[in-house]
């Protein structure tokens, strides 16, 4: 069979072409990240460590990778509890208008980030709130809420519904069955979501740069770097931070579809 | 209320869950939205706001150029990036769906999808050290010998079309291949078992069967795409604006949030036709 | 531990709906009660109104003697186990079990040591560590069990808990569910649409339909002296022979069918009057006395159509020589000699017909009775 040979062939070939693809700006940047010269481009000097030195001894980004992890804990924290708030009386009862209730509540996820900046902006600016990292924190719970919602909601299956029934019968008030049963049953999807949200978070710029003032997000700091140019510690950076999304793609991996595959 | 039933006291109960996620949403969305469709009505006198309840700026959109052609720009990229992604894209799901042995395609996936984790400003940046006159590309070249110039890559239509479609590859391997493995095995069998070649069963019923979930993914590109600033501003530079570009101008430079704001109405209303149509189309398709 | 329960006029709507019709009963203490019906009969509805997760629309329900009114599920004497089981997937046995007396502040110590014993009498003693996920379906029924009882309730309202479960299995659980209950003493009311279940564990039997109660007795009784047509099918197989009331008399009841005149003894039959609508319902095992000795009735000579053997019985369609259009299924000896195209006698015992007012809403024959 030379046609399925030849199909093969073809079938590996693209497959390695677009890795290649994918994976060639990440490649470049880790491996130049490592360079031992000035420019990020080739020719590649040799291997140093000197320019990851340089980010962890630079205080402005350092501070701004601490406030990103706030905002990211802090905002992933918020959306979830109101998502799965949300979500339990949506799902558990009987509400008028739930399909509204439901469409209002997913609505944010259907516009652009800067249109949802740029209302915070303009709004905060009428109201007289000045920016921080509050205001950051509070257009992230804006993105992250429909993101929560939408995961617990889609995980909260009928037969939950009488388990919880089952709950409240042996003698469980409304905050013991979402505490030590609903919560507990669902915690697979509410830590999925939460993990989404801290990543989603962690990276977002324009909310981060149109909201924060004088205290910025990592991503934005990253972005006032990109005005001195191609630099290898702005690929240091990069790498780190890339690090540190894997590393939190795997603890999600590990921890929660290990547990939800083994049921 | 000791008359009231015990579902009606549920009910009750019920609207406690409910409402602070509903009050965050109203506070900070819905409102925040009608402030600003109502500063798109005012103008700017000086510094000042000035509420002046008209659509002179919606006119003014319309009547000058370099506004206009921000929208242009951008459903061009947008529709560019989105076709040639899903042309991309669409082979690659089915190779991991397919040709990759059951046990490793969960990893294959993964990878295909870790640059997705870089920081989404890094990876316009390090498309950047790709495409830029001194860059990877244009140094291999050169050192290669088949050019002596570096080419005209970085700052232009071309590189932030590359940088949009290396993300949306990603984003659409996956939901296709989603789509791809969902679909239950035994409808390729009936129609390869009623004489259908390899050819004909792909596009009588494999291709048919994951359409919906490519629109999906596809409006999912759209929006995404043409709402994004980072991309334009970092690999397409300053020749031509996208219109994220040219609404984070009117903020920057001018501070004219009636121009911003009117912008940002106009991009949204784009975005709901582009769902509209979406959700047309779905419909059509399942009826 | 028990407690009598009493259901008063109770009436359930849904918009416009009735699930539930103005419906009365009294449950003794310590009784075994199966509500017994097809879905939507309103079964279920009341048991949720016992449970107190619904409120009756009008009406009373009463254990112990206290109206239960809006008094919340967690609040009643009783425990409900449900038919999925609804056990708590992230527990381990013993945390299910002992669930209900943590939610009542009982000691940690105190609480499982309550639950082991319970585990260990549904046999669950050394799976006290596993997680539900790791039971088989019999299993999973009785940790719901054991939880349900664990509380002491009063009144155990079990919601189909075996409608899951393969025949065999479900058989057996019949026997151990039984067994516990004139253990433990507690008022059982279970719900379900298998009549065998039924039969086989039931005090008393609750025939419902379309909201309201057809029936109410033991087993035998139900089964024997059905007092509907809905009940008489309902609990097994049977033959409707409808007909017309002739004449009354203190003594005898003349009932005018397709298949002749049919005379009974009027001792039960009280209450109908000449020219009403009736019915004859009997049992297809019923025509096996036919060879006995004693009162007797004949419905004259009916042809064998097909027969099959059931081990215990045969069992044969027929139909009947002076009505060929009707089938009537009957059962025979195991030692009858099945022929199709026999000709066998439609004799039976007066006392096992019994005589119901109305006719099946599907007439078995078309103008079979006029």
């Amino acid at each position: 069979m030379i046609s399925s040979r030849f199909s093969k062939l073809l079938s590996w070939s693209y497959l390695i072409a677009l890795y290649g693809f994918i994976f060639l700006p990440v490649a470049v940047l880790v491996l130049f990240s490592f360079q031992d010269g000035r420019l990020p481009v080739p020719p590649f000097n040799g291997a140093t460590l000197k320019w990851y030195g340089e980010v962890f001894a630079d205080s402005r980004l350092m501070s701004a990778l601490g406030n990103s992890l706030m905002v990211a804990l802090g905002s992933a924290t918020v959306a979830c509890v109101l998502g799965f708030c949300a979500a339990y009386g949506l799902a558990r009862f009987v509400l008028p208008a739930s399909r509204l209730q439901r469409g209002l509540l997913i609505a944010p996820m259907t516009v652009s980030y800067l249109i949802i900046a740029l209302g915070l902006l303009t709004t905060f600016n009428w109201v007289g709130v000045s920016l921080s990292l509050w205001t950051v924190g509070i257009g992230h719970v804006v993105i992250n809420l429909p993101l929560c919602f939408a995961i617990i909601y889609a995980s909260m299956g009928d037969h939950q519904k009488n388990i919880e029934r089952a709950a409240r019968d042996l003698g469980a008030a409304e905050w013991q069955v979402m505490t030590q049963v609903s919560a507990p049953m669902l915690m697979p999807s509410i830590l999925a979501a939460f993990f989404l949200a801290v990543t989603f978070s962690w990276d977002e710029f324009i909310i981060a740069f149109l909201l924060s003032r004088f205290d910025v997000t990592l991503p934005v700091e990253i972005w006032s770097m990109l005005r001195s140019g191609l630099n290898p510690k702005t690929n240091a950076v990069g790498s780190v931070v890339f690090l540190v999304s894997v590393a939190l793609l795997l603890i999600l991996e590990l921890i929660v579809f290990r547990r939800t595959a083994k049921k | 209320m000791a008359t009231a039933s015990l579902e009606t006291r549920e009910n009750r109960r019920a609207w406690g869950f409910v409402t602070p996620a509903l009050l965050w949403t109203i506070a900070f969305f819905v409102i925040p939205f009608i402030v600003m469709a109502a500063i798109s009505l005012a103008t700017r006198k000086g510094r000042e706001i000035v509420m002046a309840w008209n659509f002179d700026n919606y006119i003014e959109f319309f009547e000058k150029a370099h506004l206009l052609k921000g929208l242009f720009v951008s459903l061009e990229i947008t529709f560019t990036v989105t076709l040639i992604s899903v042309i991309l894209a669409y082979p690659l799901a089915w190779i991991i769906a397919e040709r990759v042995p059951q046990k490793w395609q969960r990893m294959a996936l993964i990878m295909a999808i870790l640059p997705f984790w870089t920081s989404y400003v890094v990876r316009s940046y390090s498309w950047l050290l790709v495409l830029a006159q001194n860059g990877v590309i244009n140094n291999s070249l050169i050192y290669l010998g088949i050019i002596s110039e570096p080419l005209e890559l970085a700052s232009t239509r071309t590189a932030t079309v590359i940088g949009f479609v290396h993300f949306f590859v990603m984003l659409l391997t996956l939901t296709i291949y989603a789509n791809l493995v969902q679909m239950p095995p035994n409808y390729r069998r009936a129609a390869a078992d009623l004489g259908a070649n390899g050819f004909q069963v792909f596009w009588h019923v494999v291709l048919p069967l994951t359409l919906p979930g490519i629109m999906v993914g596809a409006f999912l590109t759209f929006v995404l795409c043409i709402g994004d600033y980072i991309t334009p501003q970092i690999l397409g530079g300053n020749n031509e604006l996208a219109l994220p570009q040219v609404i984070m101008l009117q903020l920057g430079r001018r501070a004219d949030f009636p121009m911003a704001a009117t912008l940002s109405i106009i991009l949204m209303v784009v975005v709901t036709l582009a769902y509209i149509a979406c959700a047309r189309w779905l419909k059509m398709e399942r009826t | 531990m028990t407690a009598p329960v009493s259901i008063r006029n109770a009436t359930k709507t849904f918009g416009d709906f009735t699930a539930l019709d103005d419906v009365s009963l009294e449950i003794a203490a310590g009784e075994f009660i199966v509500l017994l019906g097809p879905s939507g009969c309103g079964k279920t509805t009341l048991l949720s109104l016992l449970g107190g997760f619904l409120s009756p629309t009008s009406g009373t329900i009463e254990i112990d003697g206290k109206d239960m009114g809006d008094v919340a599920p967690a609040k009643r004497p009783t425990t409900t186990m449900f038919q999925d089981y609804a056990l708590f997937p992230h527990m381990t046995l013993r945390d299910n079990v002992a669930f209900g007396l943590k939610m009542r502040k009982v000691g940690k110590a105190e609480r499982h040591a309550k639950a082991e014993e319970l585990l260990d009498m549904v046999g669950l003693k050394t799976s006290a560590n596993k997680k539900p996920h790791e039971l088989s379906g019999g299993q999973r029924q009785r940790v719901a069990l054991a939880r349900a009882l664990a509380v002491e309730p009063d009144v155990l309202l079990l919601d189909e808990p075996l409608g899951a479960l393969d025949l065999k299995l479900r058989r057996q659980m019949q026997d151990e569910l039984k067994a516990i209950q004139k253990r433990v003493g507690t008022t059982f009311v279970h719900v379900t649409h298998d009549q065998e279940e039924a039969m086989a564990i039931a005090d008393r039997i609750v025939v419902m339909n379309a909201g309201k109660i057809e029936d109410v007795g033991s087993p035998e009784n139900i089964y024997m002296q059905p007092k509907t047509l809905f009940s008489a099918s309902f609990m097994g197989e049977v033959n409707f022979i409808p007909g017309t009331l002739e004449s009354a008399t203190e003594t005898t009841l003349t009932i005018k069918t397709a298949l002749g005149s049919v005379e009974l003894p009027a001792f039960d039959h009280a209450g109908f009057t000449p020219d009403s609508q009736v019915t004859l319902a009997i049992r297809p095992e019923h025509f096996r006395a036919s060879t006995g000795t004693g009162p007797r009735v004949t419905l004259g000579k009916a042809k064998v159509e097909d027969g099959s053997f059931f081990g215990t019985h045969h069992r044969a369609h027929l139909s009947p020589l002076d009505y060929p259009g009707m089938t009537i299924t009957a059962h025979m000896p195991q030692s009858a000699i099945i022929e199709p195209g026999a000709w066998v006698e439609l004799t039976l015992d007066p006392a096992s017909i019994v005589l119901l007012p109305g006719h099946p809403p599907h007439p078995i024959q078309e103008s079979a009775a006029s």
